[in-house]
């Protein structure tokens, strides 16, 4: 199941933790210190950063470090990019029917 | 392009909405009917070289336009968008589902809102979609991509058998 990227990031809690990840990698129990929250909450919101790719695991001796995974973030913004691309392409097809229909009602 | 024409795209990701702003050079009654009236949105309505092509359209209150947008190669990917409020001239509202060809629709879909107003003979056009999930939105990309890379693989072809010919 590819988790939604607008879902991960509409939840506050989860921006927080994207938020102080980006700042240095954390483990779920240093984030769960910060947080005020069980272990077992954390670990939710860290598996749905997980699923969409914007956190990334690294085994570090018997501890688990999440990092910011920035390459994710700039994917998705280039996504959005190529979807402005798709409007604006639209609309200048609207620009010129405009002008043709304003073309033929002057004739 | 029209460089002078305003056009503003703006993502809230939090609040998974997207923000369109764009000026037409055209009256306000003119805008509104390329938006409203299915042979005009055929027109424009999907990004070259894809195609759009409207079943049916009820512009009403509850009514509905059940589309599809064409690839190059002849794939189709249908949609009904649904109008739930309109103010004529100025404002309609719709939702907008992904649907199969027989008019099955895939829920949830998107609520999209459309604000129209005219000053010196331009006509501002403000679209707000709601809810447009990043999957979903994904596959409405996918099939923009489909069409690209048909486009591309033609090309490619064209190339291939000109520089046999050489």
């Amino acid at each position: 199941m590819k988790q939604d990227i607008f879902q991960a990031i509409s939840d506050p809690t989860r921006r927080a933790i994207l938020t102080l990840i980006a700042i240095q990698a954390l483990t779920p129990n240093a984030l769960a210190e910060k947080f005020d929250m069980t272990r077992q909450a954390v670990s939710k919101h860290i598996k749905v950063l997980h699923e969409c790719e914007l956190i990334k695991p690294e085994q570090s001796g018997r501890e688990i470090y999440y990092h910011f995974n920035a390459k994710k973030m700039q994917e998705f913004d280039h996504w959005l990019a190529q979807f402005r691309q798709n409007w604006e392409t639209q609309f200048n097809q609207l620009d010129q029917l405009l002008t043709t229909i304003k073309e033929k009602t002057t004739k | 392009m029209n460089n002078d024409l305003l056009f503003d795209f703006n993502v809230d990701k939090t609040a998974k909405t997207v923000y369109i702003t764009r000026e037409f050079n055209a009256g306000q009654s003119l805008v509104w009917d390329a938006f409203t009236k299915a042979e005009l949105l055929d027109q424009w309505g999907a990004p070259a070289p894809m195609r759009a092509r409207t079943k049916y359209m009820n512009f009403e209150v509850g009514g509905r336009r059940f589309y599809a947008m064409i690839s190059p190669d002849g794939q189709e990917r249908w949609a009904v968008q649904e109008f739930t409020s309109i103010t004529p001239k100025t404002n309609f509202k719709m939702y907008n589902t992904f649907a199969d060809k027989d008019e099955n629709r895939e829920l949830p879909g998107s609520e999209w809102d459309y604000n129209f107003s005219e000053q010196n003979g331009r006509t501002t056009v403000r679209i707000t979609i709601f809810n447009e999930s990043f999957e979903r939105m994904e596959k409405l990309l996918e099939g923009f991509k489909m069409g690209f890379i048909m486009t591309l693989k033609n090309l490619e072809d064209l190339l291939t058998t000109l520089s046999q010919k050489l």
